[in-house]
């Protein structure tokens, strides 16, 4: 990544005594490395090399899509898997290319960080001998300032100066100005070291993990591992290390615009104990997370949870609420009821597999005339269900989607529509009786929020990164390097009191404005103003 | 007032088109004085046609030219057109955002609005400073033309409110820098595009493209425009899509970067960007590579621009594309 403006050529090795050739192989690679066209190169691999994160699903953003790639594409699934497709952006290509880019950065930025703090520590150098060989140029002209005073204005305008009084009796005064295009250029790129390491160690140190969570004190959640729907530690974090809070959601509140559906506001409250102390309520909502200690809430979701109770051929009954996953932005939404533990005989007191009963279909909050929703909130509830009667499948120990039955079981016969065709329609309150006399009543409806539950112990760290490695940016793409050196000669007699001052500017980088900025001190100098 | 918005809409393509034809009309019409090219105009004159340019550009020879009228007439109708297009496209934006009561940059067809204002709006102030660049305005009221078609045709959507997702104080923050960058990256693609046609021609190419080339303004000069627009742009787009994005999203989605498309395609843009300004300060590297790079930026804003809305979903999908 080196941009070389103008660095003087390194000075030249003294001849190695014994040729080495491993260790001129390895010099030259590391140089090849370190090189402006290999850090470019490695620029594009990178930008091309996240292209494909952009077009095939990625399993840390939504694994759910990926199972449905592989549903679309098995053939190319599999080859896609294995060359890292779903997983782009923690795959070794990917890590490859930018933990070269890295290495490349440091080869070139830490020498760079030497020389800067050296020519910090240099005065400018003298100035050349003829000014008009310079890009700027002033001829000697008579002027109101001493060196010693043209040094001061320079000084004012925040030069790096030095004065020199040489045997021949000229005095030269040498400027030079801008450093911090430098400074800033360095800033930005260890800022960006800053950032990649803040970004390993908050995937090593972080945790996070999704959980629907029911309306209702007898839904809480506390966080460990095993109460959340899926989550994800870090390689260095324990399942006991998580933060001890139970939460419980006490309302939520959706609001949505009259005539479209389109949602307003979500808010949602609910009791909080950290740590085994008292339940506190807070509010949060989306973009406005729960921050708790070493754990931060998100609002990412919500829904209906639908609350049915099944009374079976031996007048047991049990009642359940399930969640009900959104189809679409007006809360079809689709699930399951299982009621594996029915029907057992109270005389034997044991379950028949083939009694086992699962409800699966859908919830509409406001019934229209078709299959879906009208309207997001409920204004006309409804289910539409459709009764299987047989082996679930739960005892096997596969896990399954907790949002609909076990197709494998329906294909099998083992589990058998009893219901017909049509989804059988409930409305609150109303029970539906089945072909052997058991019955499902519908009771009602609770909402439930989505929840994210993240920790990353570095990300404050990150935004630090960031925003110095923006002002860096700045700095270095804002900044110009320049050398001003005025010259003045031993007096003659016959002069009028004055000085004969001559200038030359040299501007170091791309600077169009320095013509203009190199008259106005030359000026300065001529008329006195400091 | 949302109907007032869409009629404002109509009539700022007009506009922009009406100034197109006219900085056509001076193109065909008009013999070009660039600088540097004083020496072949005494022959052009003959012709009947010298369109003097006002250059103000202290390291260039100026070089004027008796006026022949028509041309130069022509060529300040365009500008003029431009102006009040662009006065027009202000319309359309305010009256949007009153009719949404909001900031008018909640979907994909408010947020191309804004984005092509700010390029529009930038390219008025280069015209305004820069008089001798005025015959980029062809291409730029084409880009322009172009791309508000694209965007009332293909993205419209109504005036709505703001989904819950949207309503946080960094909705402003993050959109407005990344409008604002998008419309200088998106504009510094003109001098890009304009120097390399002209340094083409300077080098002798006499194909298609590059016979535009004699036409155009001096290269260093069209050079040093693009590495200015970008070299502002890109710390504002760092900001915009590096620092307030992922701000936001740690706030909203929990994580502060989620490798959605837009953000995997604001990453590219971004490398892409940071790879054209290395080239550019590395002597070793030609110029025209470096302006090559910045173009390629250009595509891979474009891309996140359009094709991310259009061919993937993702977190940031409620910039919805109009129903596609």
């Amino acid at each position: 990544m080196t941009v070389v403006e103008e660095r003087p050529a390194p000075p030249a090795a003294p001849p190695p005594r014994r040729p080495n050739r491993l260790w001129a192989l390895l010099r030259n690679s590391w140089r090849q490395l370190t090189s402006m066209r290999t850090a470019l190169v490695l620029l594009f691999l990178l930008a091309v090399a996240a292209i494909p994160g952009s077009i095939f699903p990625q399993r840390a953003v939504d694994s759910q899509r990926v199972t449905e790639y592989y549903a679309a594409h098995p053939k190319l699934a599999p080859v896609l898997e294995r060359l890292g497709g779903f997983e782009v952006y923690a795959s070794p290509w990917f890590a490859s290319i930018y933990l070269l880019l890295f290495t490349s950065l440091i080869g070139c930025v830490i020498p760079r960080l030497l020389d800067h703090i050296r020519a910090l520590r240099l005065a400018p150098p003298d100035a050349p001998k003829r000014f008009d060989r310079l890009p700027q140029s002033a001829p000697s002209v008579e002027s109101a300032m001493t060196p010693a005073e043209a040094a001061a204005m320079l000084r004012k305008r925040r030069f790096r100066v030095k004065l020199r009084e040489h045997e021949d009796g000229s005095v030269t005064v040498s400027a030079e100005k801008g450093h911090l295009k430098e400074t800033g250029n360095l800033i930005f790129h260890f800022a960006l070291l800053a950032v990649l390491i803040g970004v390993g160690f908050g995937h090593w140190y972080g945790w996070h993990g999704n959980r629907i969570l029911v309306a209702g004190a007898d839904q809480g959640f506390c966080n460990s591992l095993a109460q959340y729907d899926d989550s994800t530690l870090g390689p260095r974090v324990d399942a006991a290390d998580l933060p001890n809070f139970c939460l419980t959601l006490d309302k939520f509140e959706a609001s949505y615009q009259p005539d479209t559906g389109q949602p307003k506001g979500f808010e949602a409250t609910v009791g909080v104990s950290e740590n085994d102390g008292p339940v506190k309520t807070r509010e949060f909502t989306v973009n406005d997370p729960l921050r708790l200690h070493h754990a931060n809430v998100h609002l990412i979701g919500h829904g209906y949870a639908v609350t049915v109770r099944f009374t079976d051929r031996y007048g047991a009954s049990q009642t359940k609420t399930v969640p009900f996953l959104p189809v679409d932005g007006m809360f079809t939404s689709e699930g399951v009821a299982q009621f594996p533990d029915v029907n057992i005989d109270p005389k034997t007191d044991r379950r028949d597999p083939a009694l086992q009963m699962g409800f699966e279909g859908r919830y509409l909050p406001t019934v229209g005339t078709g299959a879906t929703s009208t309207y997001p909130a409920e204004n006309a509830p409804a289910l539409f269900l459709t009764a299987y009667r047989g082996d679930l499948g739960l005892d096997v120990g596969t896990p399954g989607s907790v949002y609909s039955l076990d197709q494998g079981q329906i294909e099998t016969g083992d589990l058998k529509n009893v219901s017909g065709e049509r989804p059988h329609e409930l409305k609150l309150g109303e029970t539906w009786t089945l072909d052997d006399g058991t019955k499902l009543e519908f009771l009602g409806t609770r909402p439930y929020a989505t929840l994210a539950i993240r920790y990353d112990p570095t990300q404050s760290l990150i935004l630090v990164g960031a925003v110095l490695g923006l002002i860096g940016l700045m700095l270095s793409l804002g900044g110009h390097r320049r050398r001003v050196w005025f010259r003045a000669l031993p007096a003659s007699p016959d002069s009028s009191g004055g000085t004969l001052l001559a200038a030359g500017g040299l501007p170091r980088t791309d600077y169009p404005g320095f013509a203009d900025e190199f008259a106005a001190l030359v000026k300065a100098a001529e008329e006195g103003n400091p | 007032m949302a109907e007032l918005s869409n009629q404002l809409m109509a009539v700022t393509v007009l506009a922009y088109l009406a100034a197109m034809v006219l900085y056509a009309g001076e193109y065909a019409f008009g013999a070009k004085s660039r600088i540097g090219r004083a020496a072949v105009l005494p022959a052009r004159e003959l012709v009947g046609a010298g369109a003097p340019v006002p250059d103000d550009q202290p390291p260039s020879p100026v070089a004027v030219v008796p006026n022949s009228g028509r041309a130069e007439w022509v060529g300040r109708a365009a500008v003029g057109f431009n102006l009040l297009a662009l006065l027009l496209h202000l319309g359309t934006l305010v009256t949007r955002g009153i009719a949404a009561d909001r900031m008018p940059w909640g979907n994909m067809y408010e947020y191309i609005l804004s984005a092509t204002f700010v390029g529009s709006a930038v390219w008025a102030g280069v015209l305004l400073r820069r008089p001798a660049l005025r015959h980029i305005g062809l291409f730029v009221s084409l880009a322009l033309v172009l791309l508000l078609g694209a965007d009332g045709m293909i993205a419209y959507t109504p005036v709505g409110p703001l989904v819950p997702a949207l309503q946080s104080y960094w909705f402003i923050i993050h959109v407005s820098t990344i409008i604002l960058a998008s419309g200088i990256l998106l504009i510094g693609a003109v001098p890009a595009a304009m120097f390399l046609i002209r340094d083409g021609y300077d080098r002798g190419k006499r194909r298609f493209p590059y016979t535009l080339g004699k036409s155009l303004p001096d290269a260093t000069l069209l050079e040093r425009l693009t590495f200015r627009l970008h070299a502002f742009a890109f710390p504002l787009f760092t900001f915009g899509a590096l620092i307030a994005g992922p701000i936001w999203a740690e706030a909203s989605w929990g994580r502060y970067w989620n490798w959605d498309p837009k953000e995997v395609w604001a990453f590219i843009s971004w490398v892409v960007y940071a790879g054209y300004l290395h080239a550019r300060a590395t002597p070793s590297v030609k110029r025209t590579v470096a302006t090559w790079i910045a173009l390629l930026g250009f595509a891979t804003m474009l891309m996140n621009l359009f094709g991310v809305n259009l061919f993937f979903s993702g977190l940031h999908s409620y910039a919805n594309a109009g129903g596609m």
